[in-house]
């Protein structure tokens, strides 16, 4: 079991078909694995333990993961907006490997003897090196893409996929050319996250066109997908947010007619921001995809009908969905107290996952999975009784205020309330008598006030005292990362 | 005839046409896996002398496609099409019906 089946699938079914189009290059899905097999020799005979890259979206990227798993050899993308530093200690953590790269990025290498450095262009033109078809061992433990992790509480951690997770994951949750020929998504996420892996995975078994796009930019996303007739699209939330922005403040409407589906993942979504993309998008199909780098990408799905049902419902158990994360994908999900009792419907703990598609594990620490094959994902939240899942944060930005847990989010979603509050995110803070305790930073709306003491109120009204902020600063904007993680660790650091 | 252990992931191919299968979920067991009449081998596996197609057996298999047993306790993901029938023990498998799958593509 291998990945390369997926592009081999591909290009023996609909060879003809454009896979990849990325500004005015093109290739067809036969071009694209022609393309594979001539990285894969020219990894083999390179000797390297890894295949990297450094770059944006480019056809580079899907010729390097299949040509990393032809050659049978691991493929780790890297987060080109890493510092200097950052990267060049990543690429010591890969060596001897061969690095595919762009002049954007290759001023920040340091030389070194075991990084084998091959240009972009270089890499897109190999020659063509013989006959022989490049064969991978038929071993489905062999680990396909080791991705580093954002690294916010330290050194970031190696999280390995192996073929059988990934493969698991496709074969699980997409059908085999289940696109029309018209079909075609724009790849905005970076190569380096999983939803980027994922993306060229369940694209090209789905055997739809993708439509690389380098840097995310409002105005450029909708005139690339208008260009492009773009028909499906992922977006992280602050993506979505700012489409949405744009849009409002153009006073204008999509113009899209052929965006069937729109689905949003890698962070919380706001309310307001889903339910004004469904009115700006009213023909659109919604999903909501939950899930991490260590499963592999998506293990709960929020669909069209659910956003639908959800948003013309009366019963307020039906509305709340919008703001879940769906059922489970091809995984089964539970969730548990601190003790590891499994709790029941309505019960808020911390989520476990099992399931093929999950790896759960990172190269020097191991596997992280329990005796029974179940996956912390440290994420804390609950199943309604109808097995939705709504999730609440991280287990790690909990507040610990006297022994009793706060969840940063019921806070942050009362002071959202507020007509006046335009962002808001909730932190533990020290205290001497409490051991932690409640502060929140706010933006406010432009023009728009509200005092500190009638923030306290409001929370203290609709929850209880103890989680009222004790601190609250205003700033004018909140740091979040490229990919619309809000950054806690810095927002902490205002209140030490 | 072979009996073969068929485990999640493993591949095998056809020794008769160019039918190749990955084995999605399989029953704890040894099974006879063939198609078109003739017992699958390892998809690695050195080209076998070429056995003939049982014409009884030329049902064929399509790319992208899964195939089950009965109760579908077996699930095969056909890689590449050929003009073989997969059968499973002597019994020939059916097309799985497509299902809404939890995509998010």
């Amino acid at each position: 079991m291998n990945i390369s089946t997926i592009l081999d699938m591909a290009a023996e079914a609909f060879g003809d078909r454009i896979g990849v189009v990325s500004g005015g290059q093109r290739y067809t899905y036969a071009e694209l694995r022609e393309a594979a097999y001539r990285a894969a020799r020219r990894f083999k005979a390179s000797g390297a333990a890894y295949v990297a890259l450094l770059d944006v979206n480019s056809p580079a990227a899907p010729v390097a993961l299949f040509g990393a798993a032809y050659a049978g050899i691991p493929y780790v993308p890297l987060n080109y907006r890493l510092t200097q530093v950052e990267i060049n200690k990543l690429l010591a953590r890969v060596a001897p490997a061969v690095l595919v790269t762009s002049a954007d990025f290759s001023g920040k290498l340091e030389q070194r003897a075991d990084i084998q450095v091959i240009d972009r262009a270089d890499f897109l033109s190999l020659p063509e090196g013989g006959d022989e078809l490049p064969q991978p061992e038929e071993d489905p433990r062999a680990i396909a893409v080791q991705l580093f992790t954002s690294g916010t509480t330290g050194e970031p951690k190696a999280a390995i996929l192996r073929h059988e997770n990934l493969m698991s994951y496709i074969v699980g949750t997409v059908e085999f050319a289940a696109a029309e020929e018209d079909d075609a998504i724009i790849v905005t996420v970076p190569p380096y996250h999983i939803a980027g892996i994922s993306a060229v995975l369940s694209s090209t078994y789905a055997c739809r066109r993708m439509v690389q796009m380098e840097n995310f930019e409002a105005a450029a996303w909708l005139e690339a997908c208008r260009e492009n007739s773009v028909s499906n699209a992922f977006l992280v939330p602050t993506m979505l947010q700012r489409i949405v922005d744009h849009l409002v403040e153009a006073g204008s409407q999509p113009q899209l007619p052929a965006l069937r589906a729109l689905a949003y993942g890698g962070g919380k979504m706001p309310l307001s921001t889903i339910a004004k993309a469904m009115q700006l998008f009213p023909t659109v199909d919604f999903t909501n995809a939950y899930g991490l780098t260590e499963t592999s990408s998506t293990i709960a799905v929020l669909g069209p009908d659910d956003h639908r049902a959800a948003a013309a419902s009366s019963d307020p158990a039906v509305q709340r969905r919008l703001a879940s994360v769906g059922k489970p994908g091809a995984v089964e999900i539970e969730i548990r107290d601190e003790s590891g009792k499994v709790l029941g419907a309505e019960e808020a703990g911390l989520v476990f996952v099992r399931g093929p598609q999950v790896s759960g594990e990172y190269l020097s620490l191991g596997s992280q999975l329990d005796a029974d094959g179940w996956f912390p994902t440290k994420d804390r939240g609950y199943l309604d009784a109808e097995g939705y899942l709504f999730l609440d944060g991280r287990a790690d930005d909990v507040i610990v205020r006297g022994g009793e847990n706060i969840s940063p989010g019921e806070i942050e979603d009362v002071l959202l309330g507020h007509p006046a509050v335009a962002d808001v995110a909730v932190v533990a803070m020290p205290d001497e008598q409490w051991g932690e305790g409640v502060a929140a930073a706010v933006v406010l709306k432009s023009g728009a006030s509200a005092s500190v003491a009638e923030l306290q109120e409001l929370v203290k009204g609709k929850l209880r005292s103890s989680r009222v902020p004790q601190a609250i600063v205003f700033k004018d904007a909140l740091p979040y990362n490229e990919l619309g993680k809000v950054l806690r660790r810095i927002i902490r650091q205002e209140f030490v | 005839m072979a009996k073969t252990a068929l485990k999640a992931g493993a591949r095998f191919k056809s020794t008769v046409c160019d039918t190749q299968v990955m084995v999605v979920k399989a029953p704890a067991g040894e099974f006879e896996l063939r198609c078109g009449g003739a017992d699958m081998v390892g998809a690695t596996a050195p080209a076998a002398a070429g056995g003939t197609l049982d014409p009884a057996l030329s049902g064929e298999t399509l790319i992208g496609k899964r195939y089950v047993n009965a109760d579908e306790s077996l699930e095969l993901l056909c890689t590449k099409g050929g003009k073989g029938t997969l059968s499973l023990d002597g019994v020939a498998l059916e097309i799985k019906q497509a299902k809404q799958l939890p995509s998010s593509d």
